[in-house]
């Protein structure tokens, strides 16, 4: 028992700073954090010395000066006397633009060839797979400029499409009477209102009213729909009978943006030949087609091969039970086979749709005019604030990544497997 | 009973019949063709479809390539060519002909192809033992200093330059190796210090002397390349390889980082991971091209394809880093307690227990990421260099001779892009097969 007495009592030494674990890893953040620390200064340091020598500084007044330059496609008013931080705006409705049409299409895409390539029919998954190993193994640069060459250099001109008075025939005819793809833009029907609501101002552009009703319109149905869809499940915990929806969400879905559509005189001004252009439509430059095509083409065959490993993914086993449990294959695909397929799917999914938005930066290999050509473009050519312009260029990118994959993650958490 | 039964039978066969051909609808191509491709109308619509999109392909391309020209000076010599066979239009691949030296090379002096023909093939060598384990295993060493040997071969200068900088790997081995004699940690410091300080201080007075001292160690043959001489394939080579050998251990070390115990580290590789992976290559190599002058002390100037491979590895890195992470929370929980459990440290345990399974798992992805980094080689012309792509095509098209030609250098240089990166990735599922131990 005197032993016990004898022990030394555990003291602090130095040296357990490093070898002992319990302080080991406290050594290694410190002397990290002074390292990391240190760099940080430097660079800090070197750049204002390096500003200095060149008598520049550091501020983002320049956002407020006139642009001075014209933006051929412009989702709300700018002119070249507009400010610099207006051309961003637009810059970056340009950007979110075809950021958003690419992700539908991609998806459509890419589901589309997913599910044909596991078809049974040998020929069009052949082609499924020679379609999908094509565009993944070749830049998509090289997508981007071979769509742009096949717009502007095999397209007609605009002038293709006039009727020849004497011979009662065009060199092209537009495709439906409503669709015309010439080689300096595409035009296609112009969506309008026949009901003039007036616009809204709502701080950085004006929006049209009709189509804030719209968009009401919609979430109204998607809650009622919602609503509806609860009651049924009550109805059917309380009773075991569900009662049919379908027609209802049909209404409710459909219905009511339709019915406010139909209120508003909604309808479509078809393109056409005036003169030497098309008018009456929507010309859509060649460049956003380009790029929105490439880009689609492009991720559309990367979530190919993402819904096919997710189908395949699910044992058999799971639609044999189901098959043997009674469930009919519309029933077993909706009920077992996608949610547990959703669940592998959609987190490389969210990471593909990533991949497009910053993509689209790539724009300026057609010279559409997005946040990279605008603010990353011209504006820092005209003002030479490199610095700012490309910190600022990288922080809005990093916002739509993060808000983007906050999104998904999300609905990804919605349809996460609920484990116990 | 069956006496009677057998008496009210006319007739039974007491032979076997021969066996009878199956019905033509059931055998051979017919079959084969009414299982696959015919099944039901479902699918009768899409092989219909799928043989109508065949067609239109085929009756685009077919006469196009059937009146290829391969000798030609111009495009209006290659058109008029077509026309004289009476033909409407053709491929003209007397460009790629003409113009070769360009696409592989950029404008990398004639006299000195020689250079990065034989570091390619000197690459070959120095991979065959990393990639097959039939190689000998003495090759190593040659891996081990073919980076050197490369940046030699295609920059030219003097010789010293690479020695130096590899002198430097070499006396952080000797320090780490002297050095966990006294202690292990010991060696550590020593052995990331030292070639740090050789690099920063004592690597460029050095090389210079010596290159001084002994004027003979650059050779005629062996004239200095600028970087601004590069272009096509070459180009795109150098930054793709030495992207992806340096993206590889940096990707490695961050997959550890954002899984350590250690607050800070783990909150600096996730802050780096999330924005590298947050923001467009585009931006970066603007980084690079514009914005690295201003964090540099001021007067430095360093060269923009050394600039471009740190951008594109960093970009890569990162990448790599959340494939690995995947690698590593795929493995089971029992993996680190076994580690643990054996007494192996933090570092044995990764190097030999853990790393080795994580890197298993993660093959698909870290070759998709390569392809992705190969690909986005072509990005650099944003920055001035010139790619095969669009750099040097359009370098192609600005000349009169060939001003116009669209399909054929966009073909040519996508189909070398295709060989290179479906060659990648089919060598990535042999690896697969290969490391496949069934265990899980």
């Amino acid at each position: 028992m005197a032993n016990v007495a004898d022990v030394p009592k555990p003291s602090f030494r130095l040296s357990m700073l490093l070898y002992d674990t319990r302080y080991r890893s406290l050594t290694i953040q410190i002397v990290v954090f002074l390292l990391v620390m240190a760099g940080a200064a430097w660079l800090v340091d070197n750049t204002i010395r390096n500003l200095q020598a060149l008598g520049k500084d550091f501020n983002f007044s320049f956002l407020g000066a006139r642009a001075g330059y014209d933006i051929s496609q412009r989702l709300v008013e700018y002119t070249n006397d507009s400010t610099h931080g207006r051309a961003l705006l637009i810059g970056l409705l340009n950007t979110l633009l075809v950021a958003f049409l690419g992700c539908i299409a991609a998806t459509v895409i890419g589901v589309l060839v997913g599910v044909l390539r596991l078809s049974k029919n040998w020929l069009i998954a052949r082609l499924m797979t020679v379609y999908v190993e094509i565009f993944r193994n070749i830049p998509l640069l090289l997508w981007i400029l071979l769509i742009y060459a096949v717009f502007t250099e095999a397209a007609p001109a605009p002038n293709a499409f006039r009727v020849n008075a004497e011979t009662g025939e065009a060199a092209t005819s537009m495709f439906l009477d409503a669709f015309a793809v010439t080689n300096r833009y595409t035009a296609i029907p112009n969506p309008v209102f026949g009901l003039d609501l007036g616009w809204l101002n709502i701080g950085l552009f004006y929006v049209s009213v009709d189509f804030l009703l719209l968009v009401a319109a919609i979430v109204v149905g998607f809650f009622l729909n919602r609503m509806a869809l609860r009651r049924a499940t009550r109805i059917q915990e309380a009773t075991g009978d569900r009662p049919t929806t379908w027609w209802q969400s049909l209404l409710l879905l459909v219905g009511i943006p339709v019915a406010a559509l139909i209120a508003m005189g909604f309808h479509f001004e078809f393109p056409e030949l005036k003169g030497f252009n098309f008018t009456g439509g929507l010309n859509v430059s060649n460049s956003f087609m380009a790029l929105w095509l490439a880009l689609s083409l492009y991720t559309g065959a990367f979530i190919a091969e993402i819904v096919r490993a997710g189908v395949l993914a699910i044992s058999k086993g799971q639609s044999e039970a189901a098959f043997a449990l009674g469930l009919r294959p519309a029933r077993t695909m909706n009920l077992v086979i996608l949610p547990q397929a959703l669940r592998v799917i959609i987190p490389p999914l969210i990471s593909q749709y990533l991949n497009l938005t910053k993509n689209s930066s790539l724009a300026i290999a057609v010279g559409y005019l997005d946040l990279r050509g605008t603010l990353g473009g011209i504006t820092l050519n005209q003002t030479g604030r490199e610095l700012e312009c490309v910190l600022l260029m990288m922080l809005i990118y990093l916002t739509i990544s993060l808000i983007i994959s906050g999104l998904m993650n999300v609905y990804n958490a919605s349809v996460k497997l609920k484990e116990r | 009973m069956s006496d009677t039964h057998a008496q009210t039978v006319p007739f039974v066969r007491d032979t076997m019949l021969p066996q009878a051909n199956p019905p033509t609808t059931e055998a051979g191509a017919v079959r084969w063709m009414r299982e696959n491709l015919l099944s039901g109308p479902l699918n009768v619509i899409l092989t219909l479809l799928a043989i109508a999109a065949i067609y239109w392909v085929v009756q685009g391309m077919l006469p196009w390539l059937l009146a290829s020209v391969w000798n030609a000076g111009s495009i209006a010599e290659c058109r008029q060519i077509i026309a004289d066979a009476g033909r409407e239009s053709g491929a003209c691949w007397a460009v790629i002909r003409e113009r070769w030296p360009q696409f592989l090379f950029g404008f990398y002096p004639n006299h000195l192809y020689w250079r990065p023909v034989t570091a390619l093939l000197l690459l070959f060598v120095a991979l065959a033992p990393v990639l097959f384990s039939k190689a000998p295993r003495q090759l190593l060493w040659f891996s081990a200093i073919y980076p050197g040997l490369a940046f030699w071969l295609l920059w030219g200068g003097s010789v010293f330059v690479p020695v130096v900088a590899l002198l430097g790997l070499a006396l952080g081995w000797a320090a780490f190796h002297f050095g966990q004699r006294i202690s292990p940690l010991a060696g550590v410091v020593a052995a990331i210090l030292l070639p740090v300080l050789w690099w920063l201080f004592l690597a460029g007075p050095v090389a210079e002397d010596l290159g001084n001292l002994l004027p003979r160690s650059m050779p005629w043959w062996m004239e200095e390349v600028r970087s601004d001489k590069f272009g096509g394939f070459v180009l795109a080579l150098t930054i793709g390889v030495s992207g992806i050998a340096l993206s590889l251990p940096l990707g490695i070390v961050l997959a550890l980082g954002r899984q350590s115990d250690m607050f800070l580290i783990k909150s600096l590789s996730v802050c780096f991971i999330e924005f590298i992976r947050g923001v467009p290559l585009i931006t970066l190599l603007f980084t690079a091209s514009l914005l690295l002058n201003y964090f540099l002390p001021p007067g430095t100037t360093f060269d923009i394809i050394l600039r471009v491979i740190i951008m594109v590895t960093l970009f890569a890195a990162a990448y790599i880093a959340e494939v690995i992470r995947g690698g590593l929370a795929a493995l089971p929980r029992g993996q680190y307690e076994a580690a643990d459990a054996l007494g192996l440290d933090y570092f044995r345990a990764q190097r030999l227990i853990i790393l080795p399974q994580a890197l298993k798992i993660s093959i698909p992805g870290i070759v998709s990421t390569f392809i992705g980094m190969f690909k986005d080689t072509t990005l650099v012309v944003f920055v001035g260099l010139l790619d095969p792509l669009k750099g040097i095509t359009d370098a192609v098209r600005a000349s009169p001779d060939w001003k116009g030609i669209y399909w054929e250098p966009y073909i040519f240089v996508g189909a070398i892009f295709f060989i290179f990166n479906f060659s990648m990735s089919r060598y990535s599922m042999y690896l697969e097969r290969k490391l496949k131990t069934d265990h899980r």
